[in-house]
């Protein structure tokens, strides 16, 4: 019977390069900002590393294939590293692999480190790129706006939302998370916007306008990770600990079978399920402190608050409007600024995520600190469309917590 | 037993450019061009070609017929999207017709349509003739204002006829009035005014008294006489040489569709029998490199009139005064599409193949273990309550009506013609797609719930290789065709 992640490993290290249109610096620069502050927070010597995982998304568009990359711009001396990609899930692929290297005993410290150059394209959003040579057949051309924002039709034509509500709770969630990300150094957008300046934004999807949206930027971030016990042999205190890693990935059932009617994802709230399961939450509205997840868009986030059993399934725009999630709401939810003022280096998203609940439980959040330190976090992923998609919930906190 | 005409069938695309917007435009450089100013033309999508326009017009005719009896497909046109592959071919596969099923192009002629009819119709057992045209012309030319896009299609043969064939008469003159040649975009054409008195007025009616004559037809028995011409007081002065009433004269749709090549004179016919009496003779002709003539003779058969015909269709236009648009998608203008559309769409051909049946035909899977219908095919069954592995038979989605389920137009992503609209069409008996939409009017947008009906498209133009695929789209359906 398997016993799940909880408590099995910590988190020894972290670093996180600032997000942005980083023209001078390429992939290679980006990763050593992320990692040099990872190593130096850890507090041990480079070649204690004993394994790497490396999340990237679209690597065509900047350092190319495998894990030759990071362990060439490191310098990691012949150890094994593996590059993960999973969707907009890679990062947090990466974390889960050095995770399970050393809940294993397979190694003592691993490292997770993801990066994206997404700022190489010529244009805004993300690449325009094959789906695969018989995807490419018969998929509409779908841009992620585009997808996403399908989200939308369904949801109101399920609960009997009017399209002015909806849009009212997106733009209050897109307005709270650029006041969030105005307070931190590293993310990109770092202006405050108004309910009026979304509302008027130009369509990008309808109903999704610009700032609907979540910019795309250059980053990385990095997790050093090992045993509870090695982590206190080398010093480290009040650990943060992993409680629970899941994944959810489409059957087909969405795209394919009638039994969906896409006003959710079906992949959160199995992984969701499994994860406060296997982190021994019961009551997660209860229970979890802060929330960092996938806003790629402000529909995604509505509704994915009601598939982590957060708000109920109709209710979240009634939550987002009381401001439950606001920074000094009950439980904040993107309080780094998320994706929307990070943007989304695909495979550095994840760890991004997890760098700021890290941050928050050791009080280092600097203006964005919450007042009262939080000990549980869940961030969340989602990568693909939602008809056809791959989750990934992870839950850190205190140890013990 | 007789042969005659078993069931026709038309398409005219849903957009009319107004030939004012056209006329204006380049009114700067010839003035003349505001004496065709008048009406409105049909004008395909940017997604269709002869190729889509033939098969929903071969759909339109085949609706309630058997497709299993179909001996023969014979596609006309001169705007064939492939000059070494098949034509035929991929509007067969569409209709998922039986490889023993004889395909051919017919070409080079502005007569394709009333040859392949009369070759049809001369043939030993049942057939599908459709014409489709989508003729390129340049920006600011008297044939971008009297050219109109569409296709028509009869199922020919014995049995139950609508109209029985009574004579035909063909002539053949190399008398080039306009070409295209092997190389060229666009038609080159003589004076008008020569091409009417040397050549309509002089071969057409030795061709139409010839038929006559042969089958001993009086000439003011004609009921309706159809000769797609857009100049005019052409088929008039014929009619006047021939001896044809009047009254015969058939509309020649100038002011409502232009002229659509090849499928003109089979796009009249079916235009007048939507009208004919039983016992009318309906003489069709058609003009180019010579003249064809067909007589036929209305059945009582002809009264079952058509829902979706070609008069419901005329009817159904949009008006379109998008002159920009128009000759953007149409490749007349060098427009900036951004760096989004530099994405290659590169088709490799071993892939096509294997998927040819998901892609043209729209086959998808039913589950014999479960019953779930899916798409695409798979070894495995979706259901997830079921799993059965290799239980699936084909199962056609074509024909389906759908219902809309989610949708968004997108303003990001490469469409030739923003936005982009797409979204979640579920099917009834079970499966569903994420599927590009066509044809959408953006002053009555699509809705949650309503019924989708599922046409034939070109998906993506491969620029770099002079490829282009196809696959089905879907769009809103009327109330009749749910």
């Amino acid at each position: 019977m398997a016993t799940g992640i909880r408590d099995k490993v910590a988190i020894l290290g972290m670093g996180c390069s600032r997000f942005g249109e980083r023209w001078e610096d390429s992939a290679d620069d980006l990763m050593v900002e992320a990692f040099v502050e990872a190593l130096a927070d850890a507090g041990i010597e480079k070649h204690r590393i004993d394994a790497a995982w490396f999340g990237t998304g679209i690597e065509e568009q900047h350092v190319g294939k495998s894990a030759v990359p990071l362990s060439m711009a490191l310098r990691l001396q012949n150890i094994p590293v593996t590059r993960v990609e999973n969707y907009c899930a890679s990062g947090t692929e990466a974390f889960r692999g050095a995770v399970y290297a050393v809940a294993s005993g397979a190694c003592d410290i691993a490292l997770a480190q993801g990066v994206e150059k997404l700022k190489d394209t010529g244009y805004g959003g993300l690449p325009q790129r094959t789906r695969g040579t018989a995807n490419d057949l018969y998929w509409p051309n779908v841009s992620a706006p585009g997808s996403f924002a399908q989200l939308a039709s369904a949801y109101r034509a399920k609960h009997g939302i009017d399209a002015g509500d909806l849009k009212r709770a997106m733009a209050h969630i897109s307005v709270k998370s650029h006041d969030n990300g105005a307070r931190n150094p590293k993310a990109h957008l770092r202006k405050r916007i108004s309910m009026d300046q979304v509302l008027d934004a130009p369509i990008v999807a309808e109903p999704l306008g610009l700032f609907d949206c979540c910019g795309v930027s250059d980053g990385s971030a990095a997790a050093i990770v090992t045993t509870p016990e090695i982590a206190r042999s080398l010093g480290k205190t009040d650990l943060i600990t992993v409680k629970a890693l899941q994944l959810a990935v489409s059957s087909g059932t969405e795209a394919q079978h009638n039994s969906w009617d896409g006003s959710y994802f079906q992949t959160t709230r199995a992984a969701a399920a499994r994860a406060y399961n296997e982190a021994g939450i019961d009551n997660p509205r209860n229970s979890v402190s802060l929330f960092e997840v996938h806003d790629c868009f402000s529909v995604t986030e509505l509704v994915t608050m009601e598939d982590l059993f957060i708000s109920p399934e109709g209710g979240a725009i009634r939550d987002v409007m009381d401001g439950f999630y606001d920074a000094d709401g009950a439980v904040p939810c993107q309080i780094d600024g998320g994706l929307k003022c990070f943007g989304h280096p695909i495979g550095a998203s994840g760890l991004r995520m997890i760098y700021e609940m890290y941050l928050q439980m050791q009080g280092r959040a600097g203006d964005r600190q919450r007042q009262k330190e939080p000990s549980i976090g869940l961030t969340h992923n989602l990568g693909g469309f939602p008809h056809q998609n791959v989750c990934s919930i992870t839950i850190v906190g205190r140890e013990g917590a | 037993m007789e042969t005659g005409l078993i069931a026709y069938g038309a398409y005219l695309p849903v957009r009319r450019l107004q030939r004012e917007v056209a006329a204006q435009t380049h009114a700067w450089f010839n003035p003349g061009l505001k004496a065709l100013a008048r009406g409105e033309r049909a004008i395909a999508n940017w997604d269709e070609d002869a190729v889509t326009m033939a098969l929903e017009a071969a759909r339109n005719c085949l609706d309630g017929q058997d497709r299993a009896a179909l001996r023969a497909l014979w596609l006309a046109s001169t705007s064939l999207p492939f000059r070494d592959r098949l034509n035929a071919g991929i509007v067969g596969d569409a209709l998922v017709l039986d490889a023993s099923v004889m395909a051919l192009d017919v070409a080079s002629s502005q007569r394709a349509g009333t040859t392949a009819l009369m070759a049809a119709l001369r043939g030993d057992g049942p057939a599908l003739v459709v014409a489709s045209d989508r003729r390129a012309a340049k920006a600011g030319s008297p044939q971008e204002m009297t050219y109109g896009d569409g296709a028509a299609a009869f199922l020919v043969g014995r049995g139950d006829l609508l109209a029985r064939l009574v004579g035909a008469h063909s002539e053949t003159v190399d008398f080039v009035d306009h070409y295209r040649g092997q190389d060229g975009e666009f038609d080159y054409a003589w004076e008008e005014r020569w091409i009417r008195d040397e050549g309509h007025l002089k071969i057409a009616p030795r061709a139409i008294t010839a038929l006559l004559q042969a089958t001993g037809t009086d000439a003011a028995s004609i009921a309706r006489f159809c000769y797609p011409a857009a100049g005019r007081g052409i088929g008039a002065g014929i009619a006047r040489i021939c001896g044809l009433p009047e009254s015969a004269l058939a509309d020649t749709l100038q002011s409502g569709i232009g002229e659509t090549g090849a499928a003109h004179p089979l796009l009249m016919l079916a235009h007048a029998l939507e009208s004919a009496e039983p016992g009318d003779r309906i003489l069709v002709a058609g003009f180019g490199q010579g003249c064809d003539a067909l007589l036929f003779q209305a059945t009582d058969a002809v009264r079952a009139r058509r829902a979706a015909g070609v008069a419901a269709q005329i009817g159904k236009g949009r008006a379109d005064d998008n002159y920009a648009r128009f000759v953007t998608l149409n490749g007349l203008l060098t427009v900036e599409h951004g760096i989004r559309a530099e994405l290659d769409k590169g088709t490799a051909l071993s892939n096509h193949w294997r998927n040819k049946d998901m892609t043209q035909r729209m086959t998808g899977g039913h589950c014999t273990a479960c019953g779930t219908d899916q798409f695409p095919k798979a070894r495995i069954c979706v259901n997830p309550e079921c799993g059965a592995v290799d239980t699936q038979r084909d199962e056609g989605f074509s024909h389906k009506i759908g219902k809309l389920n989610s949708f968004t137009a997108d303003r990001l992503t490469y469409s030739p013609d923003p936005p982009a609209y797409y979204g979640m069409v579920e099917f009834a008996s079970g499966g569903r797609l994420m599927c590009d939409f066509t044809d959408i009017d953006a002053a009555d947008p699509p809705q949650v719930g309503m019924a989708m009906r599922m046409v034939f498209r070109v998906k993506d133009h491969d620029t770099r290789r002079g490829f282009r695929r196809y696959f089905w789209k879907a769009m809103p359906a009327t109330r009749e065709e749910t």
